[in-house]
């Protein structure tokens, strides 16, 4: 069954210039394998197509249990010259939770 | 030889609160209370105040957050260390001796000068960002090199209780005492990286006791409304132990932890700072009790031949207007509004924009494709070097008063100069820092 990222983990966004950074830390360190194998940087370049226009870098991390998404060209110039609402890219972090997740059949939540 | 010292930070950004530096301050039983103010871009708004005002351009909350620190910093023999002096640290020590003067306090302040390196750059440099010259980018305000330790080291060896400087790196802020009191050799890279992770965990405040982790849904936190910011007990082999003080609220756990070491990191295995070149992955971080968490490993490289200088330049102005509909169609009319305005006036800006907040103003459409919302704002904002042009577009927001659609309502309008920050890196043995002392 599909459940959405936000149900299993969470995410804090950061920004130096137009880079977008992404961390996803799973609730459950469990969950860490699962997120390793379905959130690759070619679904998140997909998800969040409308905003990142650079490439994406997926760096893992198995000591902390987490992945961080670094995404280049990504905050339509950067904090302090862009006309966005968000110019620092802060609630980005809640787009990339909206990224739903099959579940392994029979695995509880 | 000392053994442990105990470093908090009060302030996470220019606009943080007061009230937590003044009970961290108060019942954290600090060596070191630290206030990290400075933003990117927030220099270089800073440099336009002093070329105003050539006494401003320290951080505007300075004064207030000084007035409540001076007399628990003597009382409780706690020294602070800030880049709350933005632009100006000399303008900003004047400022907090004629404070301690009013308060009849003795004070020494330590001000760190050097980052300031506008005279050293031609505008032919090519930026990190874009690599083209700085000057294609506009009229360039400021150029600020980010400092490290090597340059607060020397005002540490001082008896100075406030140690007060420009741009500097922020975990340099927390590692300088670290080697100051345990008596570290800066070459040892292993030690600044471990020392770099306990700075960065700590730097933005609120930001790893829970504050702008908390989820009501997935992430519950008590207490938000008096939130206590972190402090950290370190160790001379550089393991760190994060508590915050019992009675505040927030949380401190291995989550709140995890966020905010990974926040803002490009590459976890390369965090460059003018220290070290920090390795973050091989970090424990272990939740002794409540609100205590262990902080063990993270490592480091040798330190970078360059330092990294954020250049401010003239962006022109950003005007914005606002206003909002509800009920029924109230999205159909917000959006002929936003074509209404559009055509009449987006082809004389270099950039224009029309946001739906409500539906798309942050994600954009394609996470909310089915979304219908009772109520939605209309935003709309152009950019051009020309000031009065940029009032165009709140007074055409508004007009949609009279000239319709129907049901708007709550007009707002704005008008903003806009300082863009490109980086360049500069050889670091072209930027000499010194100390000045002055006192109450």
């Amino acid at each position: 069954m599909k459940q959405k990222l936000a149900t299993i983990a969470h995410s804090r966004a950061g920004d130096k210039g137009n880079t977008l950074i992404l961390s996803l830390i799973p609730f459950d360190e469990r969950d860490f394998a699962l997120l390793v194998e379905n959130i690759t940087t070619e679904k998140v370049k997909t998800h969040l197509g409308h905003q990142v226009k650079g490439e994406i870098v997926r760096h893992v991390l198995p000591e902390l249990k987490a992945l961080q998404f670094t995404c280049f060209e990504a905050l339509t110039s950067g904090v302090t010259t862009s006309l966005a609402m968000d110019a620092h890219g802060k609630s980005l972090s809640y787009a990339l939770l909206e990224m739903e997740i099959e579940f392994p059949v029979g695995k509880p939540i | 030889m000392t053994e442990k010292i105990r470093i908090g930070c009060g302030a996470g950004f220019s606009g943080d609160r007061i009230e937590p530096a003044l009970i961290l301050c108060e019942k954290g039983n600090l060596d070191y209370l630290v206030l990290e103010c400075l933003a990117e871009r927030t220099i270089a708004l800073a440099q336009k105040r002093k070329q105003q005002d050539p006494t401003a351009g320290y951080d505007v909350l300075l004064e207030r957050r000084m007035e409540g620190l001076l007399p628990l910093l003597i009382q409780h023999q706690t020294r602070l260390i800030t880049n709350m002096g933005a632009a100006n640290p000399l303008a900003g020590a004047a400022k907090i001796i004629e404070i301690a003067k009013r308060q009849g306090l003795k004070i020494k302040v330590a001000v760190v000068l050097g980052d300031d390196v506008f005279d050293r750059i031609s505008g032919e440099e090519l930026s990190m960002e874009g690599n083209k010259a700085l000057n294609s980018y506009g009229n360039l305000v400021s150029a600020n090199a980010y400092l490290g330790v090597d340059a607060i080291l020397p005002a540490l060896q001082t008896d100075a209780t406030i140690i007060l400087t420009g741009r500097v790196a922020d975990p340099s802020l927390f590692l300088a005492p670290m080697i100051h009191e345990f008596g570290w050799n800066p070459m040892d890279f292993d030690l600044m990286g471990k020392g770099t992770v306990l700075g960065h965990l700590l730097e933005c405040a609120g930001q790893i006791t829970g504050g702008y982790f908390a989820d009501p849904v997935t992430k519950p936190i008590p207490d938000m409304h008096i939130l206590g910011h972190p402090l950290v007990e370190i160790n001379q082999y550089g393991s760190g132990v994060i508590s915050k003080i019992t009675g505040t609220g927030g949380a401190i756990t291995v989550q709140t932890a995890k966020e905010q070491l990974l926040y803002e990191v490009i590459d976890p295995g390369n965090y460059f700072t003018p220290d070290v070149v920090a390795d973050f992955r091989s970090i424990r971080l272990e939740e002794l009790q409540t609100n205590l968490i262990q902080v063990t490993g993270g490592t480091g490289k040798e330190k970078p031949e360059t330092l990294k200088v954020s250049v401010g330049y003239e962006a022109g102005y950003i005007g914005e207007g606002e206003i909002s509909y509800a009920g029924a169609h109230a999205l159909q009319r917000a959006k002929l509004a936003g074509e209404i305005v559009e055509k009449r006036i987006a082809g004389r800006f270099d950039e224009f924009r029309v946001d739906y907040i409500g539906l798309s103003s942050l994600h954009g459409m394609s996470l909310s494709q089915d979304c219908q919302p009772y109520e939605i704002r209309l935003r709309i904002a152009g950019k051009t070097e020309d000031r009065s042009l940029a009032h165009l577009v709140g007074e055409e927001v508004e007009a949609l008063y009279t000239n319709g659609p129907a049901g708007g309502g709550g007009a707002r309008k704005y008008i903003h100069e806009v300082i863009g920050v490109v980086s360049i890196l500069m050889d670091r043995k072209l930027i000499k820092s010194t100390v000045q002392i002055l006192e109450s």
